[in-house]
């Protein structure tokens, strides 16, 4: 019997080292060095501050600024630390909304997102694309479809003072077609679309 | 569903096909003990842990010893990964500061990772420290998988051999998998996983200040290492929350093909490894073409469903047509990168084979998509299946079936040359009892308990299709849920436990007593009676099998759920 039981205990034991500690230490060591960026988390600085990355989605506001989709993550509620708020694009709590798709809460809620993004974008065209009222699944989407960016643009360019139609260029210039012409859907990351708007147009502080 | 969304399907059976058949080759020389061209390297290291483990590879063992092996190293993984989580607030790397992992989630989390479930009771970036991560959840994933592979060859060998007495040993077996198969596979796949944007590094959590002057806290981690084990052991623990929707978990539509592609490959390449070990590739064309058809009827379906979109979202004009510029359909619980296809893709192979990560949030999906996940953990997830588990869970119904066959031509089962007698028979009906058993019975608990009904998010069917999907994905030792369900409470930390347990360790007990008896038995040339198991007739019969025997339990239960839910939506009916 013992001699069935050793062995599984010595081999727990050496494969933690070997597999929990020298091949994720010995993978972060590579990683590091063959893809430095990436391996840190794609991090975007602007004028020595940290902005956020590329590969993270923001919670954007105001009308000078594309819209990222819905964001289901919470966070602690600072009055009471064991409930839980509403905090969108919390990078350290991922989650999707989980909503069922025959809930009436969610189909009212959905509505809700429908009148509203409806009430902020008055000069749209066309009808409101799937994406821009419903949550990602992990409510740190950093994309939106180009149909979604394309449907902001009219808000976006007179909130900002500039021609729709060198807004849509710049919109263009970053659409994202799908990985090798095939896989994936083509998209508009909204960060990057924005820091170009900044960059662009700098809003007045 | 369009062009674009077919030829992604297209290309990723076309792709593991590719893969599976030359690591198949591989495999098979590995378990055979043949040389390969890592014995340079991994040789050396193979006698070292040989050496420092009192294992002594020459000494084969009985099935049941090979049993007994296989429970004491599970028990001895998972005292330790509970220890670790327990433990974290006083060990070193938690930048994050995570205190202790409370006891009922960390037994829940130390059997489901055991088991190779990885069903997670847990947020990764809110609850567990980066050792934890990696002592813990990295190598159970790298020795749960492990184990299913060892108890697929035992089995395979039990076919191979004739009257023999032993099926293997079961610390090689483990030892090899892991060092030939499992370890050179997640350094290439890390590697490629980084390159597409995925973290690999032991940084603070990053504050950033966002666009509009709001504070920005992003997780970081060693998370490439541990989500490249995830996919190829078929274990399914996400490092985040969100799993593989999370943009860190799965960077770009490139990441998703490598991460799906990589949880079927080795499962996949099993099945051609297993026509070598026998000497008739016919068998395992036979099996893979099975296992495939299930797989793109499930993806179908699941694409159709979600294709269609909400007809509730239509009704108030939204826009759920794709196209080149939209993604279109149900994007509740969706990326943007990855879209429709690449979401169904994910969802019928997570659940085909026992992974269990997610793209997308199964809650969500529309009722028939969702249920198409479902559909797979109660067949047993033998549509490729988990690493080792899935091919042995095969044969379990690949044995019922030629029962079945003899019974209709009055003559004595065989498959493989190898007589199956009452003794075969009965361990893979038990096999197969499993399922339904512990599924509907724990289920049907949670349903009359208020424990079990205060956990449930959703009102109407869909609440019970949760509880479900939570006993169908612990069961099957999958650990993909509707998460909706909130289940870090006591009885569903326990109950979810015992069913994990239940489907994994009851499965594989009776598959190596089939195994034993398989290997003492002779080996009779196929006759003019004998039924051939490599035709249409017998892929087609197969998959009869898996549909009726393993399906009907569930239909009655499953008309109560999501097919309901469908109707009733259809109908404009909300709950």
């Amino acid at each position: 019997m013992i001699k069935q039981i050793l062995p599984a205990i010595l081999l727990t034991l050496l494969l933690t080292v070997l597999l929990g500690l020298a091949y994720p230490l010995a993978m972060t060591g590579l990683a590091g060095t063959l893809f430095p960026r990436q391996a840190h988390g794609s991090l975007i600085e602007k004028n020595g501050q940290m902005v956020g990355s590329a590969l993270i989605g923001q919670s954007f506001e105001t009308p000078e600024y594309f819209h990222s989709r819905p964001s289901a993550t919470t966070g602690a509620d600072p009055a009471d630390s064991t409930k839980t708020v509403p905090s969108p694009y919390n990078a350290a709590n991922s989650m999707g909304s989980n909503a069922s798709p025959s809930s009436k809460a969610y189909i009212e809620s959905t509505q809700a997102l429908v009148d509203q993004i409806k009430a902020e974008n008055p000069d749209a065209r066309g009808p409101v694309p799937v994406d821009l009222v419903t949550a990602s699944g992990s409510g740190l989407d950093p994309h939106i479809s180009p149909a979604a960016a394309e449907y902001q643009t009219p808000r976006v360019a007179k909130a900002r003072h500039i021609p729709e139609g060198d807004l849509r260029a710049l919109v263009a210039a970053h659409t994202e077609g799908r990985v090798f012409g095939i896989l994936g859907e083509s998209r508009v990351n909204v960060l990057k679309l924005n820091l170009a708007l900044d960059e662009r147009r700098p809003l007045a502080k | 569903m369009n062009a674009a969304g077919i030829l992604q399907i297209v290309i990723f059976f076309a792709v593991l096909t590719a893969g599976a058949i030359p690591l198949g080759a591989y495999m098979a020389r590995v378990f055979t003990g043949e040389r390969t061209w890592f014995d340079p390297v991994l040789k050396p290291i193979e006698r070292l842990i040989y050496k420092i483990c009192l294992i002594k590879p020459d000494q084969e063992q009985h099935w049941t010893v090979y049993a007994f092996s296989c429970l004491v190293f599970s028990v001895a993984g998972l005292l330790l990964i509970y220890a670790v989580m327990r433990l974290q607030a006083w060990l070193p790397l938690n930048p994050a500061e995570m205190s202790a992992v409370a006891p009922d989630l960390a037994f829940n989390t130390a059997v489901s990772f055991t088991t190779n479930t990885n069903w997670q009771n847990y947020g990764g970036e809110s609850t567990m420290a980066y050792l934890t991560q990696m002592l813990g959840m990295t190598v159970k994933n790298f020795t749960s998988a492990a184990t299913g592979m060892a108890v697929l060859v035992a089995l395979v060998r039990g076919f191979a051999r004739r009257q023999a007495k032993t099926v293997g040993n079961f610390y090689v077996d483990s030892v090899r998998s892991i060092l030939y198969v499992l370890l050179p596979l997640a350094v290439l796949v890390t590697l490629a996983l980084v390159w597409q944007g995925m973290p690999q590094n032991l940084d603070a959590y990053v504050e950033a200040t966002t666009l509009e002057g709001a504070k920005q806290v992003i997780a970081q981690g060693p998370v490439a290492s541990q989500v490249a084990i995830k996919h190829l052991g078929t274990n399914g623990g996400g490092f985040f929350n969100a799993n593989s929707s999370h943009p860190f978990e799965n960077p770009t539509a490139l990441s998703n093909l490598i991460e799906i592609a990589g949880e079927v490959l080795i499962s996949a390449g099993l099945v051609f490894a297993f026509g070598r070990m026998i000497g008739d590739r016919r068998q395992a064309r036979a099996l893979y073409l099975a296992m495939a058809t299930m797989l793109a009827i499930g993806i179908s379906v699941c694409y159709w469903a979600e294709a269609g979109g909400n007809p509730q979202l239509q009704a108030m004009g939204v826009d759920v047509a794709s196209g080149d510029r939209a993604p279109g359909g149900n994007m509740e619980g969706k990326e943007v990168r990855l879209g429709i296809a690449n979401s169904a893709i994910f969802a019928a192979t997570t659940t085909g084979t026992s992974t269990g990560a997610v793209n997308a949030m199964h809650d969500s999906f529309m009722p028939l998509g969702g249920m198409v996940p479902m559909v797979n953990m109660m067949l047993g997830e033998v549509v490729f299946g988990g690493v080792g588990c899935g091919l042995h869970g095969m044969i379990v119904f690949v044995i019922v079936t030629v029962f079945i066959a003899g019974l209709m031509v009055g003559r004595t089962p065989e498959y493989l040359g190898k007589k199956m007698e009452a003794r075969e028979v009965k361990l893979a009906v038990l096999c197969i009892l499993i399922f339904p058993l512990s599924i509907l019975g724990f289920s049907a608990v949670a349903m009359v308990l208020p424990v079990g009904l205060s956990s449930i998010a959703a009102p109407g069917p869909h609440g019970l299709s949760e509880v479900l999907y939570a006993y169908s994905s612990a069961t099957g030792n999958n650990g993909s849920a509707f998460a909706g369900l909130s289940g870090n409470t006591t009885f569903y930390n326990t109950t979810l436990a015992a069913a994990m347990l239940i489907g994994r360790f009851l499965i594989i007990v009776p598959t190596l007593a089939i195994a034993g008896s398989l290997a003492a038995k002779k080996i009779v040339p196929p006759s003019v009676g004998t039924f051939p198991t490599h035709g249409s007739l017998f892929i087609g019969l197969l998959i009869a099998v898996i549909v009726v025997i393993g399906g009907l339990t569930f239909f009655p239960v499953l008309a109560l759920g999501p097919i309901v839910e469908h109707f009733a939506l259809g109908a404009g009916t909300l709950f």
